[in-house]
């Protein structure tokens, strides 16, 4: 785990209408189970996960993911979207705490 | 028309157990740019072929080493970046303002770790360096060896030198180091009798129980394991071994891992830096 959560994405800039693009994303996050015990206390470590992925196009849902406690430290989330038009592609993690991490991005279509 | 399709997902969920070794064959690139993953041996090298630790694991691990967006490692390479120069200690002093850009200062320092210091006339690490630059320059409290704060600034300090081959002393003041280091490889212990060599020399490439044994070799550390779901130093990975083995570990930072570190950087002369790299 990284000491500061932050959200990364790849993006390409420009993109022909309808065609097939690779989206990386990358965030950094402990994904704490809420299965581990403090070594020295032997309490539980409270559950702090990113539960909800979700990827918006001009506020269209692209693609979304609920994410479980199995899932590794730093989750690496790729997916393929064809975008009909230039725009926005906003990035959305959801923590349990609430706290929402953010990114956007412009897509150019030519 | 506004109709979005998403067409395929490929999450990677780091919990894919590798099996295929087809990747033994593979080439490391990254950007271009191909790295030294395997090369004969000089005569007087215990093993026939110097071959990095990369080319024992799994095709996806492999993949995601080639991409630094997808390494998780860099995360951490990104992490030492901003300590690089933010001021800490009482000289009010960063990294930056002495050091300046790194990409240069920093080039090949890693390649030729550990190194013989003159000031403490002793053998250091990285993280030696770096704490003693930390308490002399900046004034400021060392970092714990295995802290995130150390395994981000050597992950960033050794990305410099990333591409260059391994390539350490071992003679002159070091060569006492470099005997011990050695002696350590070579020693039976703990509740299973093994030395280093019974695994990593006679056994490479051999499966013990779940694992496709290496070399053992230093030239990715810090690494991004995935079972460790983080960084981790050398000495870290040196102390599991010896857990393994049901030994009682020395202490990261001691003389002996310390040893031990040179003398295995030496059987990987020539290998490329891969620093911060991914393993499983």
């Amino acid at each position: 785990m990284a000491a500061n959560i932050k959200p990364r994405v790849k993006v390409p800039g420009t993109a022909k209408a309808g065609e097939a693009i690779t989206i990386k994303t990358l965030i950094s996050h402990p994904m704490e189970s809420g299965q581990r015990k403090d070594r020295k206390t032997g309490e539980l470590i409270p559950r702090k996960i990113i539960n909800k992925f979700v990827a918006t196009f001009n506020g269209e849902l692209a693609f979304s993911a609920d994410l479980l406690p199995a899932v590794a430290a730093n989750p690496y989330i790729e997916f393929v979207v064809a975008v009909p038009e230039s725009g926005i592609m906003r990035f959305e993690w959801t923590d349990d705490d609430g706290s929402v991490y953010d990114i956007e991005k412009k897509i150019t279509v030519a | 028309m506004k109709t979005l399709v998403a067409l395929s997902l490929a999450a990677t969920l780091a919990l894919s157990a590798g099996q295929a070794f087809a990747g033994e064959d593979s080439e490391l690139v990254i950007d271009g740019e191909t790295f030294v993953t395997k090369l004969d041996a000089p005569a007087d090298s215990p093993l026939a072929e110097i071959i990095s630790g990369w080319r024992f694991r799994s095709n996806e691990t492999q993949e995601l080493q080639t991409d630094d967006f997808e390494n998780p490692a860099m995360i951490f390479a990104e992490y030492g970046e901003e300590l690089w120069s933010r001021v800490d200690g009482a000289e009010g002093k960063s990294c930056a303002d002495c050091h300046g850009d790194a990409s240069e200062s920093m080039k090949g320092l890693r390649a030729s770790m550990p190194k013989w210091h003159e000031g403490k006339a002793t053998l250091f690490t990285l993280e030696d360096h770096i704490n003693w630059s930390r308490e002399e320059h900046q004034k400021a409290e060392p970092w714990k060896w295995e802290s995130q704060e150390m395994l981000a600034m050597t992950s960033y300090i050794g990305l410099q030198s990333r591409g260059m081959p391994v390539n350490v002393a071992t003679d002159g003041p070091v060569a006492e180091w470099y005997e011990k280091g050695k002696e350590l490889y070579y020693t039976r212990v703990g509740q299973l009798d093994m030395a280093c060599a019974n695994c990593h020399e006679t056994n490479y490439g051999n499966m013990i129980r779940a694992d496709h044994l290496s070399q053992g070799q230093t030239n990715g550390f810090p690494v991004y394991r995935m079972k460790w779901q983080g960084m981790g130093s050398i000495h870290r990975r040196f102390k599991g071994c010896m857990d393994n083995i049901r030994a009682t570990p020395y202490k990261r930072g001691s003389d002996e891992f310390t040893a031990l570190e040179l003398y295995l950087a030496s059987r990987g002369q020539g290998l490329s830096v891969e620093t911060p790299s991914l393993r499983n």
